[in-house]
């Protein structure tokens, strides 16, 4: 499994911890959110960076009055046929300012990666078969949007009110 | 009509690519058939019985005479050819290969179309009043707000795996000629006392195994904030609607399972949280797409009427086509041309490449080069001069295209069935064809008037049987055919689901009772009285003893 994020494929200085075991002192640390239930007010006290994977079908409000003290959230897609996860994302973004890593993991494939960095992860366990390296370029398979959404790249009606924007998102024209 | 800009034809000349690779990595296997499912769907690709099938999106139900020539020549040289024109205004061919459909998919780019969401759980292809622009009695032209909509929804990234495919539909007059309350999300236009536009909203409503009513949820959303409670509801439906159970997914069972209020507090609450923000389109965007809509330059002479009547008197059956067919035009001089796709003894809604090229044809002589396909499965002309009529009407019938039954016994609607479909039960076709052949004499269709037949051959309804004023669904019985029959369904602005009248029939003896029903009407219904009208006023008994007898 590689990991990608913001479009490149990069080393994980994230370790996940299970329930059962210690969490170090050191270094980047994802519990579940059981785990972060139980042992918050620890575990937040921590010198370094810690994050919270949710389970299937949570929403973003059981993460609510966390936003600022985590440091990365994983979103699990259980199946990349359930969809929640992009609601879960968009509203971890826009509706509750969540500005640390978005982390899509478990049946995470290529032609959903566009959608999910749509809705604003910025960081993918990719799982697919398609070499990871190749599975970049599905971030520019398509140039246009109609809809704003946590990407806030320009719909094509905010290009057609500002003509002056480049049509482009940003890799490829 | 609406015209692509580069932004639009970049999308789906990049869709093409796009699909082009998924189809090379399904082939060296990088991509599962369970990976890959989901992706051929959003593009139109079944898998059937026997072959591939390419569901052609049809958006809001306009076609230009040169797009309906593609696919005349799409049918010639990758399919058998023919097209089926669906409940949903698409248009399916039936026996594409997969290697071809990269190809098929570039030629429809060619002409700014595509197959995007025609399947898949994701927000289907936006379908309108088929007389949307030209209807004496609408408020707004619905396609205007289609058109918004289909690319709002056009690969829209939160809601593309959703829990099931979600139906949207838009009318804006009082006559539902779009079957709106069967739709997830139907939407038709009005205006408020101070007479500003807006939507009456409904929610839920839907056929399948589990018909309901779509409930209205809001009676007037000023038409601005029309993008934000889509995007709201829809946000609801993906955070809540079952995903263990895909019979259960759709949104009318959320919303009949949760109850209307309360999920339209949902609605209301979550639109609250956006409604101002920019999922809502800018005026300026909304008034470009306005402007592809108005009218074209029409030529009424002040004869046309005059000849019309001539034409008329003399020809009895140039005029009874026209009473069945052909329907008032909100400009004087002009009317609305429909071409019935339902010749008596064919297979309802299908048309052959000559076919489709002929009414391209004609839609450059007479209609300003518009076409529009209904989700009754036929076609229309919506801007023919008074004194067009009959020379159209001429060429309609050396192509076959004249038959004079729209809204008639012979007019139905049928599902694929088990001729093409991998999850019927029964066929559907070849009851269509017998109840056609035996209604065959028009004047005693014309008689019995305006009856909505509907069949489907499993229960997920693709037919629309629960809407027929006669329903019929084939059922599996122990490996044979069988039909059940229901009366007194409605997919118009009275809509209601029919009701079972009894146990169903076999595949031999299902024409013989569609007969019985129709001879009871007959006997029973008094002045002006259509069947469902009947039905409506004496209930279920008469047809029931009828069919069953008295014990």
């Amino acid at each position: 499994m590689a990991l990608i994020k913001n479009r490149e494929i990069t080393e994980d200085h994230w370790v996940r911890i299970d329930d059962e075991s210690a969490v170090p002192a050191e270094g980047g640390a994802i519990v579940s959110i059981a785990r972060w239930r139980k042992d918050r007010a620890v575990l937040a006290g921590r010198n370094a960076p810690i994050g919270v994977e949710l389970e299937s079908g949570d929403g973003p409000e059981v993460v609510a009055d966390d936003i600022v003290r985590l440091d990365l959230i994983a979103v699990p897609f259980a199946t990349f046929r359930d969809g929640r996860g992009y609601s879960t994302a968009r509203l971890l973004r826009e509706r509750y300012g969540f500005t640390g890593e978005l982390r899509a993991v478990g049946n995470v494939l290529r032609d959903q990666l566009p959608l999910m960095e749509r809705c604003g992860f910025d960081s993918f366990e990719y799982a697919g078969r398609t070499d990871a390296a190749k599975a970049l370029k599905a971030f520019r398979d398509i140039s246009a949007v109609y809809q704003t959404a946590a990407d806030r790249r320009a719909s094509a009606a905010a290009l057609r009110n500002h003509p002056s924007k480049a049509f482009s998102n940003g890799t490829c024209g | 009509m609406y015209m692509y800009d580069e932004i639009d034809q970049s999308l789906v000349d990049e869709r093409v690519i796009q699909f082009r690779d998924q189809v090379n990595r399904r082939m060296t296997g990088e991509l599962s058939e369970d990976e890959f499912k989901p992706l051929r769907l959003m593009n139109g690709v079944y898998l059937q019985l026997h072959a591939y099938m390419l569901r052609v999106a049809i958006p809001y139900g306009t076609l230009s005479s040169e797009q309906m020539r593609k696919l005349a020549w799409i049918a010639k040289k990758y399919d058998r050819n023919y097209g089926h024109f669906t409940t949903r205004q698409n248009l399916q061919f039936n026996w594409p290969k997969l290697e071809d459909l990269p190809d098929i998919l570039a030629e429809l780019a060619s002409v700014q179309m595509h197959a995007l969401q025609t399947s898949g759980n994701c927000i289907r292809n936006v379908t309108a009043d088929q007389f949307a622009g030209v209807a004496a009695d609408e408020v707004v032209d619905p396609r205007i707000y289609a058109e918004i909509i289909r690319q709002w929804s056009t690969l829209h990234p939160e809601f593309t795996y959703l829990p099931r495919k979600f139906k949207i539909a838009v009318t804006g007059s009082e006559i539902d000629r779009a079957a709106v309350r069967f739709h997830d999300i139907g939407l038709i236009a009005k205006r408020n006392g101070a007479g500003e536009l807006g939507f009456e909203v409904i929610i839920g409503g839907g056929l399948g195994r589990t018909p309901f009513v779509g409930p209205t949820i809001r009676d007037f959303l000023p038409e601005r904030h029309l993008l934000s409670y889509l995007e709201a509801a829809l946000r609801v439906y993906n955070q809540l609607g079952r995903r263990d159970n895909m019979y259960k997914a759709r949104i009318k069972i959320q919303v009949h399972e949760t109850g209307a209020e309360t999920f339209t507090e949902m609605v209301e609450a979550e639109w609250a949280q956006i409604r101002d923000t920019a999922v809502d389109l800018a005026a300026g965007e909304k008034q470009r797409i306005a402007d592809f809509f108005r009218p074209p330059r029409y030529r009424a002479s002040a004869d046309a009427e005059a000849q019309l009547r001539l034409q008329l008197r003399d020809d009895r059956n140039f005029a009874r086509w026209v009473e069945t067919n052909v329907a008032p035009h909100k400009v004087t001089g002009y009317r609305i041309a429909n071409i019935s796709l339902k010749p008596i003894g064919g297979i309802p809604g299908d048309a052959s490449s000559e076919q489709m090229d002929a009414v391209a044809a004609l839609a450059d002589r007479f209609s300003f080069s518009e076409i529009r396909v209904t989700h009754e499965q036929n076609l229309v002309l919506p801007h023919v001069r008074a004194d067009d009529l009959y020379a159209l009407w001429q060429t309609l019938k050396s192509y076959d295209l004249d038959t004079p039954n729209l809204g008639e016994i012979s007019d139905m609607i049928a599902c694929p069935g088990m001729d093409y479909c991998a999850l019927a039960n029964a066929r559907s076709i070849p009851v269509a064809q017998q109840i056609s052949e035996r209604f065959a004499d028009l004047d005693r269709q014309h008689n019995i008037g305006e009856l909505k037949l509907k069949i489907s051959g499993c229960i997920n309804a693709c037919g629309h049987h629960h809407a027929g004023h006669i329903g019929i669904l084939g059922v599996d019985r122990k490996g044979e055919e069988y039909y059940q029959i229901t009366l007194g369904g409605s997919g118009a602005e009275d809509a209601s689901v029919g009701d079972i009248v009894g146990p169903a029939f076999p595949y031999d003896k299902v024409v013989d009772a569609v007969e019985t029903l129709v001879d009871t009407y007959l006997d029973i219904r008094t002045d002006g009285e259509r069947f469902l009208d009947t039905y409506r006023r004496v209930g279920k008994t008469p047809f029931k003893e009828a069919l069953y007898g008295t014990d």
